[in-house]
């Protein structure tokens, strides 16, 4: 039982214009997130206590570095998509809502890309 | 207003409290707060690029007492949203949406959540922690 036109199901992207891109990615990102988690905390607890040089050592592995780029890639994604979720469901005035949304993007895409370059200069030394 | 007949749908304040919304709502206040706690992973992961200084800092920022209490938060919410996220996950697959089932995977969260904290935080400790 649809509440929708052929037309509409025919195009199939609702009313945002992009169907379940969203929710697609949403949940792929969740997806990867779990064991690039665990494998992330693993390195946090076994890292604890340990000194400037260890840790210096530790993230400049090439495995380390890997796993880092992919968490902070899959995180970053999931929390703008999900921040953008929040937006939109509890501010309804329209420019607001845009500001935020946009303020979203612009804050993952920067505290993300600084993250990934820490993370490569760890890897690369300098 | 005037004549307001139709069915209201309820109030938070005057709703009791359910499994269900509970975890909903914990998983949405959960991920805004990850949302800072990046703040903390990229502080770290900059200072450690930056030099023995910066990280000396960082370091001391999260040996304080202050700094302990906003890493096991950050902890259990990261627990929190893997083990709801997990239900969420459960449910697009379309499966596990049967009352009963909802309130179990529900309290198996909040419980997996504080159980794994506890444990990382253990092992944390009896690891690195007493140097």
């Amino acid at each position: 039982m649809s509440m929708r036109t052929p037309l509409k199901n025919v195009r199939h992207l609702g009313s945002a214009k992009e169907g379940t891109t969203h929710w697609w990615h949403q949940k792929v990102t969740a997806i990867a997130l779990i064991p690039l988690f665990v494998i992330a905390l693993a390195y946090v607890v076994s890292l604890v206590g340990a000194d400037y040089d260890r840790v210096r050592y530790i993230l400049s592995l090439p495995f380390t570095s890997l796993i880092l780029l992919l968490l902070i890639g899959a995180t970053f994604y999931h929390m703008k998509l999900g921040l953008q979720v929040v937006v939109e469901d509890y501010v309804h005035t329209e420019s607001t809502k845009v500001v935020l949304l946009m303020l979203n993007s612009f804050f993952c895409a920067i505290v993300g890309l600084a993250a990934a370059l820490a993370v490569l200069k760890l890897a690369f030394g300098g | 207003m005037a004549n307001v007949e139709r069915p209201l749908s309820p109030h938070l304040q005057i709703y009791k409290p359910q499994i269900t919304m509970v975890t909903s709502i914990t998983h949405r206040i959960t991920g805004v707060a990850l949302a800072g706690g990046t703040l903390l992973l990229t502080w770290w992961l900059i200072a450690a690029a930056s030099g023995p200084g910066a990280y000396a800092t960082v370091n001391g920022f999260m040996e304080s007492w202050f700094g302990r209490l906003v890493l096991f938060g950050f902890t259990w919410a990261l627990f929190f949203h893997l083990c709801n996220g997990i239900r969420h996950l459960f449910w697009d697959a379309g499966k596990g949406f049967e009352l009963p089932t909802m309130r179990k995977t529900g309290m198996a969260a909040i419980i997996m959540s504080v159980v794994l904290t506890l444990l990382t935080w253990v092992i944390a400790y009896s690891m690195g922690g007493a140097s």
